[in-house]
């Protein structure tokens, strides 16, 4: 190859000697230069609106299926319309101003209204957040997000709240919680943002405080406030159809790649560290909640499995664009251990109703992943920071910044507090305006038939 | 006529239906039934939830047949459906006052 180049070389020297024009040459470069940033953008792009489409998918029907077969069957529909709705309602919300709270320059808490009705968001790049696709592509990416961060919260109080009041929860939810914290994490000049002038630079690749953490503790918050499901702990509650969650799980797995390595911006080679991370942690995580479950009952269950598969997938979310494999595989099996106890150990002591125990696998999981990504966090694998000289800055512990460590911290606290209130006030007031939850004999009935007039399973035609 | 209701493990049903057929028993009606005798349920766990589940699936079988099929009939049922085990089930006998055959209203034996 290198001698042909050499030989077409030599036959053009002659025609370099006779001195071309130089606007000729120029005009040359520039459609070279065009031509590539083409292919970029082609290839980027490409990549970004498939993963929007996965992202979408771990929605709907990934979470819905998950969620749907934990559940006792007069809840099926209840259960998965609350996943599938917030495809709707957080679709029309972040067109109208969702996107422009979150995404827009504002102060360092929340966007402004620049981008409102998505004025000013077109098809040009917007190159602070992803300089090689349009700006669209990105808005319907972060959309995705939007769609399922609420979605996961449904699994704290199902099979028991009013769909009225899930309605108008979620919307405020949304605007008052979720746009502002992804403001902070990634939009530009938010507080916690540490590639666009954060005040505290906390690293969190594809959304474990602002996803994770976020829906987790809300989740928590909402189980606490609204109380336990009628009968919980004296009556059976068991899953429906493990089968369905099964299926959920899996297609969460593999929607998370469009998550995780969909939130590299590009089909980088960073976009490859982070499908290769999400794997290793899921895998790692399912089996580290399945030896858990086999030392402690004996049997290592199926439902066990899959949800150590979540764990992990939440754990490495911060982490995914950061770390090395190894660490990832650390960091899920980790993850799969520590959220089995949270759920089948620390929820039972303290004795908290978390249906579908979005706070254990959520909770617990991002907490722990954006802790380890101060660790394990190493510019071997990012080096979008660096210093006014251009060598890439140290990020975790394993760079040897140990103070990253703390950073997360904070991150973790501000989000932690952040889900706290913003919830507790708004299931406030939502509970005056309509009340939270239905009434017992709703609720003994089932919430498909008492919210939705319907029955999931007609098999008897 | 005498009503035989036996509740039999279900995966012995195809052993006693082919076991009756072998003597020539004529129609019979099955359903699927939950319950406990003697023999103990099993534990589920869900994610640290333990339920005892105490209602077994077994099947219910029901033929009514001539008083002097009687004794065959159970015979051979309760051989069928043996395993010697906790669990196996159980026969119950009853008289029947009358039967009527919807097709053409035959009653008594005639009709069975």
């Amino acid at each position: 190859m290198k001698r042909l180049l050499l030989a077409v070389c030599l036959m053009a020297l002659p025609a370099a000697g006779q001195t071309p024009p130089a606007d000729a040459a120029a005009e040359k470069l520039a459609k070279l230069e065009a031509a590539v940033a083409s292919a970029q953008s082609a290839g980027d792009n490409a990549w970004l609106l498939t993963s929007s489409a996965l992202v979408l998918m771990m929605t709907g029907p990934g979470l819905a299926l998950f969620y749907g077969g934990l559940v006792r069957k007069k809840n099926v529909l209840a259960t998965m319309m609350q996943s599938f709705i917030l495809m709707g309602i957080i679709t029309v919300l972040w067109a109208l101003v969702g996107y422009s709270l979150a995404f827009s320059e504002g102060n360092a808490y929340v966007g402004s209204f620049q981008y409102a009705f998505l004025n000013g968001v077109g098809l040009e790049p917007n190159a602070d957040y992803a300089g090689t696709i349009p700006h669209q592509t990105y808005m319907v990416f972060q959309l995705m997000f939007a769609i399922i961060t609420p979605a996961l919260i449904t699994g704290a109080f199902a099979e028991r709240m009013k769909f009225s009041a899930m309605v108008l929860f979620m919307i405020l939810w949304a605007l008052l919680v979720y746009s502002p914290l992804a403001h902070m994490v990634w939009g530009k000049g938010g507080f916690l943002n540490a590639f666009l002038g954060g005040k505290i630079p906390c690293f969190d690749f594809a959304g474990g405080t602002v996803v994770h953490i976020s829906s987790g503790v809300s989740a928590l918050v909402c189980a606490l406030y609204m109380g336990k499901r009628h009968g919980y702990a004296h009556e059976p509650m068991k899953p429906h159809s493990v089968v369905l969650s099964v299926i959920g799980a899996c297609l969460l797995w593999v929607g998370w790649f469009g998550f995780n390595a969909g939130s590299a911006v590009g089909a980088s080679g960073l976009a490859t560290s982070a499908f290769v991370n999400t794997h290793f942690a899921s895998a790692a995580a399912a089996l580290g909640w399945s030896l858990g479950e086999w030392l402690k009952n004996g049997k290592p269950s199926v439902l066990g499995a899959i949800s150590g598969c979540v764990a992990g997938l939440v754990a490495i979310t911060p982490a995914s664009g950061f770390v090395k494999p190894m660490p990832a595989l650390l960091i899920g099996f980790l993850a799969g251990l520590a959220c089995f106890l949270a759920v089948a150990v620390l929820k039972g002591k303290l004795g908290y109703d978390d249906s579908l125990d979005a706070f254990g696998v959520h909770g617990v999981g991002g907490t722990l992943g954006a802790l380890m990504t101060g660790v394990f966090a190493t510019n071997a694998i990012n080096n979008a920071l660096k210093d006014p000289s251009g060598q890439p800055l140290a990020l975790g512990l394993a760079d040897g910044n140990a103070g990253q460590i703390l950073n997360q911290f904070w991150a973790v606290l501000i989000t932690w507090a952040l889900a706290v209130v913003g919830t507790l006030v708004i299931l406030k007031v939502v509970d005056l305006a309509v009340g939270v939850r239905v009434s017992k004999e709703e609720e003994i009935e089932g919430l498909d038939l008492s919210q939705h007039g319907e029955e999931g399973y007609n098999l008897e035609g | 006529m005498k009503k035989i209701e036996a509740i039999i493990q279900p995966h012995k049903l195809e052993d006693v239906k082919e076991a009756l057929k072998n003597i020539g028993a004529d129609g019979m009606t099955i359903s699927d039934v939950r319950g406990h005798g003697r023999q103990k349920g099993h534990k589920e766990v869900y994610r640290g939830h333990e339920y005892t589940v105490d209602f077994l699936p077994k099947v219910k079988l029901e033929l009514v047949v001539p008083d002097n099929r009687l004794d065959d009939t159970v015979k051979t049922l309760t051989e069928a459906a043996r395993t010697g085990k906790l669990g196996d089930g159980k026969v119950f006998i009853s008289s029947i006052d009358e039967a009527i055959r919807i097709r053409n209203s035959d009653r008594g034996e005639g009709a069975l």
